[in-house]
Formats: structure tokens, sequence, C-alpha cells
């Protein structure tokens, strides 16, 4: 293992930006990006928990509104928490999720696209049965 | 008129091209911090595709109850809600331990990735007591397709949780053995946002499954 792995012989002025130690400064801006987070995620999941169990709306409405608040609380995870970004250092993560969302959201519309219209098309069991006899 | 156009696309083209190499070899190559982040992030998607197969199965098979119990006779909120103060806690705890780790604070470091375990040790009690309930309900995995989905997909997740914990114990261990060095700190690196993309997940899974079921 050379000097650069082991770090033993390195000053921090030679160590890649973001390798090198955390100042008073950065530690509370840290800290503070994850308290952001954490507020927000709470606020999102407390209000998902209210509106799941609420008769104050319109019932048909509250599945949109349960997905519409998991989308946003991932948003906040993936900004505050696994600080993926659209700066420059976070491109290629950008790039990389863009294309894992397309995956996922063929995957799981596709599916429930295409079961629903098998569903809706396939014969009731019991004309099925009635047909056999 | 159409040929110089043409011509004047291609002449743009090149230029920018050129321009693109010549900016390329001015800049550094990216540290190895950034580049392994990049290779774990992308691992990170293909586990998430393999979660919406398991989430696509569930959504599907959501209703297939067979007769037998459905979610609103399983479920109850208020351990889900405890679930997630867990997990959403350990979540911001492993990123204070991140930020403890940069700025070699031993006490930072041990004392949050210590707090992370628990609070995620926590998650998989309340899990597998959840589990434990509906099996001896008659309520297992082989009960409906309905049931057979959900235990696919919870479980699923509740496995990753517990593989996390043991990576969790290792970065703990490692760091002890052998200090904040630059690859240790980027599997910390790389530990931190499989715990983070966990409680990602767990959004998922309790607004789908938990949330979706008792709003019905």
């Amino acid at each position: 293992m050379s000097d650069t792995e082991t770090g033993l012989h390195l000053h921090d002025s030679d160590l890649a930006p973001g390798d090198e130690r955390a100042d008073g400064r950065e530690i509370a801006e840290g800290i503070r990006g994850y308290l952001v987070g954490l507020g927000l995620a709470t606020l999102i999941t407390v209000v998902a928990f209210i509106v799941s169990g609420t008769s104050l709306v319109w019932q048909p409405s509250i599945p949109i509104a349960l997905v519409v608040l998991a989308i946003a609380q991932m948003g906040i995870h993936l900004v505050f928490f696994l600080h993926i970004t659209t700066g420059a250092e976070s491109l290629n993560n950008m790039l990389a999720l863009m294309f894992g969302l397309l995956i996922v959201v063929l995957l799981i519309v596709g599916s429930l696209w295409i079961m629903t219209h098998l569903n809706h098309n396939m014969m009731p069991i019991e004309r099925i049965i009635q047909m056999q006899h | 008129m159409s040929i110089a156009l043409e011509d004047a696309r291609i002449d743009v083209g090149r230029r920018s091209y050129l321009g693109l190499r010549i900016e390329h070899a001015e800049r550094s190559l990216a540290s190895k911090r950034v580049i392994s982040g990049f290779g774990f992030w992308i691992f990170l998607l293909s586990d998430i595709v393999m979660f919406s197969a398991f989430f696509a199965a569930y959504a599907v098979l959501s209703g297939e109850t067979a007769g037998g119990p459905s979610g609103k006779d399983l479920f109850d909120l208020n351990r889900v809600a405890l679930e997630t103060a867990c997990l959403l806690l350990s979540s911001f705890a492993c990123g204070v331990a991140s930020i403890g780790a940069r700025a070699r604070s031993d006490f930072m470091y041990y004392g949050a990735m210590t707090a992370t375990a628990l609070l995620g040790a926590a998650f998989l009690f309340l899990e597998i007591r959840e589990f434990a309930g509906m099996i001896a309900l008659g309520a297992g995995p082989t009960r409906s397709a309905f049931l057979t989905s959900f235990f696919a997909l919870v479980g699923c997740h509740g496995l990753h949780v517990t593989l996390g914990l043991l990576w969790l114990l290792t970065m703990m261990a490692q760091v002890f053995a052998k200090g904040y060095r630059a690859d240790i700190m980027r599997r910390v690196l790389c530990f931190g946002l499989f715990w983070h993309t966990l409680d990602i997940i767990w959004v998922g899974i309790f607004t789908v499954v938990y949330l979706m079921e008792l709003a019905k």
C-alpha cells in the first residue's frame, strides 16, 4: 500500500478536496445540513401519517397525496443525506440517478398497467367453472 | 445555402469537441473519494431497481388475500410510526458519524455510530416481532399472494438492514484498528450512502405497504 493510501506521511494540503480534515465551521455546517434534512423528513412523515387516517378530504385523493409526499421525502433524503445534487462534482451521480429512476418507473408503472388490463379482461372464475359443466 | 449551414455546424461541433478536450486536460482527475462514491452509487441504484421489482409485485398482489387476512387486519400503525422514527433518527446519526469521521473526532464518530447501530437494531427488533406475530396468527408468507409479496418486500429490506448493521460494526472496528486512513474513510462514505438508501426504501415501504392499506 502506498503512502497516499495510508495518509501517514501526508500533509492536509496534499489531499484532494473533501479528503482533508474538517474544521469547526465545516462540522457546524454539516450538522446543520443533517438537522434541516431530519426536520423536513419528520414533517413530511408526520403529514403522511395524518393524511392516511384523515376523513376530512375526498378519500380517492389520499393515495395520490401519499405518493406525492413519499416522492418529496425521497428527494429530501437524496439532497440532505446522500448529497446527490445538481452540482458539477455530483453530475455523474445525478445522471445515474435519472437512468435508475427511468427503470424504476418503467418497472412499477408498466407492471401495474399490464396487470390491471389483464385483470380487467380476464373472465370471472365463476364463468369458467360454469363452462366446464 | 444548406451546405454552408452544414459546414458551419461541423465547425462549431469540432471546436466544442476540442474545447471539451482542453478543458478535460486542464482539470485534474476526480479524487478517489468521488470515484468510489460514484461506483457505490451505481450499485445502490441497481439495488433500488431490484426493490422496485418487489414493489411492483406487491402493488399487483396486495389485494389477493385468498380469503385470508388483509393488511387492515394485520398492520399496526403505531408500530410502523415507531419503526419509521427509529430508521429516520438512525439515518441522522449516521450522517453525524460521517462528519465525526471527517473531523477525526473519536467521540463524535463512535458515539454516533453506536446510536446508529442501536436505532437500527431497535427497528429490526420491532420488525421481527411484527413478523413473528403475523406468523403466529397463521398469516405467514404461505397464506396468500398478498402475504408472500409482503414478506418478500419488507423482509428483503429487513435483510438489508441486518447486513448494514454487520457492516456498521465492521466500520467501527476498522477505524479502531487502522485509524481514519483515506481508504477506510472511503468505506465509511460508502456505508453512509448504503444506510441512507435503506431509509429511502423504507419511505417507499411505509407509504405503499402500510399507509395505503390503512387509507383504503
